[in-house]
């Protein structure tokens, strides 16, 4: 059976976020009613390539408060046994609520242009 | 409980969603998924959070998730609470678990009322939480019955014949409150501690519960996307959306403004009133901040201040 580049496409994007379905499936072969049956799929998909600018923290000045893991909405400050250990910038949409809500005595985060990064490879995530 | 401890709990939401970047929901779904001690199954109304959240094949909940209607998340919980109790009492589930509906305005002030309303009157053990962004955001800004008036909406466009919406919003915690249920509060997502602490009340209480939750829109507010949580901040120090509780059919107000702020330095922050400044609405502007003092001073007095 030849699939069409969609069909596949599709498939990959199944395998991807560990949905079940054989190689060879077809659209019956999808779980009905749109059931999604693995949670929190949506790690897979980064959301980081809509950002235009991005928060840039220092350590130093942190005193972990904790805003910015709280605020976020994309999820993307990593805390680990109570500490902040930056920012992960797979999901960050740059919207700048951490800059924000990170006390204006500490200014811990700045957000710069994207272009500034154009060489860090990071950019390539998302 | 302090923010980084409450960051050491595993959480139930994830990245990778799409909603708008800059989105208040996600961080009333954080606050109160945190809040939520037992496993969780979520129902959800159609509408933004829905939508961006569980794009097929990819979810950002990392719990049990059932997408409803547009009108019926009340309904559906209530038959997934119901069962989950029958199956209990034949000894085939023996975890507890918690029961959330989320809607936004649009599908629980308007269209999801009457489910919202039997599921109350039934007194299922189910949280029911309005994200309450003052309008149908997901199919392009329309008002609801929880839009304040005088905002620009698709079908209120501020122009020669309107200055945005003509109706106040209805108070539908005190709708909720006068269901007779348990507990009912209004919450805003800036007061996070505040809001965590509701949604515990809201999860031990045995019956039914409901939070009704600011939670900015930046795209139909018209904001700027860092500035969302000082905007949700903003309706509550000028008491145009106050934070308080209904327990046991005692009211009791959470926070106060220290001084509350003009009405209209709260509408300045948003594009969405920017016409209410571009002419003479004095008379308008006066007659919003006069009804939001009405409602403040009877708020202030069920709360017995
Ligand atoms: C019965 C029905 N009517 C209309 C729609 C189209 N619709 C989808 S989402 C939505 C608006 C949702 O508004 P709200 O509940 O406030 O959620 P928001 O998108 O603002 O978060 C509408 C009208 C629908 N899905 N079902
Ligand atoms: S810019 Fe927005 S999305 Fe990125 S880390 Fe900060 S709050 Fe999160
Ligand atoms: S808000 Fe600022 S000070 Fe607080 S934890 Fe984040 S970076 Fe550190
Ligand atoms: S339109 Fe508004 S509510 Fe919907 S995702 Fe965008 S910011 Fe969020
Ligand atoms: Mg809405």
């Amino acid at each position: 059976m030849t699939l069409s580049s969609q069909t596949k496409n599709l498939l990959k994007v199944h395998q991807q976020v560990n949905v079940n379905i054989e190689p060879n499936a077809g659209w019956r072969d999808l779980p009905i009613g749109g059931v999604i049956p693995q949670a929190g799929t949506a790690t897979q998909f980064a959301t980081g390539d809509w950002r235009t600018i991005r928060p840039v923290w220092s350590k130093e000045k942190c005193i972990n408060c904790h805003r910015c893991w709280l605020y976020c909405p994309d999820m993307s400050w990593i805390s680990e046994n109570g500490q902040i250990q930056g920012v992960d910038l797979t999901y960050c949409k740059g919207c700048g609520i951490c800059a924000n809500v990170c006390p204006a005595k500490v200014h811990a985060i700045e957000m710069h242009p994207e272009d500034n990064f154009k060489d860090d490879e990071v950019v390539k995530e998302g | 409980m302090a923010l980084p401890d409450l960051a050491k709990k595993p959480q139930r939401f994830t990245g990778g969603h799409r909603a708008c970047a800059g989105c208040g929901f996600p961080v009333t779904i954080k606050i109160i998924l945190q809040a939520a001690e037992n496993p969780v199954v979520v129902g959800c109304a159609t509408g933004c959070m829905e939508v961006t959240s569980t794009i097929y094949p990819y979810t950002a909940w990392r719990c049990s998730f059932i997408h409803t209607a547009f009108e019926n998340a009340a309904a559906t919980m209530s038959g997934v609470e119901a069962a989950y109790r029958s199956l209990k009492r034949q000894g085939k589930i023996d975890k507890d678990i918690d029961f959330i509906a989320f809607g936004g305005d649009g599908g629980t002030y308007d269209i999801g009322l009457q489910a919202l309303s039997g599921a109350m009157e039934r007194g299922h053990k189910l949280v029911y939480v309005c994200y309450n962004n003052q309008g149908y955001m997901n199919t392009g800004i329309q008002r609801s019955s929880a839009t304040p008036r005088g905002a620009n909406t698709t079908t209120t466009p501020a122009g020669t014949h309107l200055p945005g919406k003509p109706q106040y919003p209805k108070d539908l915690t005190a709708i909720m409150a006068a269901h007779g249920i348990p507990y009912a509060a209004q919450a805003s997502m800036s007061h996070w501690n505040d809001l965590y602490r509701k949604a515990q009340k809201a999860f031990a209480v045995d019956g039914p519960a409901f939070l009704n939750v600011l939670s900015t829109c930046r795209l139909g507010w018209a904001t700027a996307p860092e500035d969302t949580v000082d905007v949700a901040e903003g309706a509550v120090q000028c008491n145009v959306w106050p934070l308080f509780e209904v327990e046991n059919g005692k009211w009791k107000l959470t926070f106060k403004p220290k001084k509350p702020l003009p009405v209209a330095d709260w509408m300045k922050q948003q594009g969405r009133f920017k016409h209410l400044f571009q002419s003479d609405n004095t008379e308008l502007l006066e007659s919003i901040q006069r009804q939001v003092d009405e409602d403040w001073q009877r708020l202030l007095e069920l709360c017995g201040e």
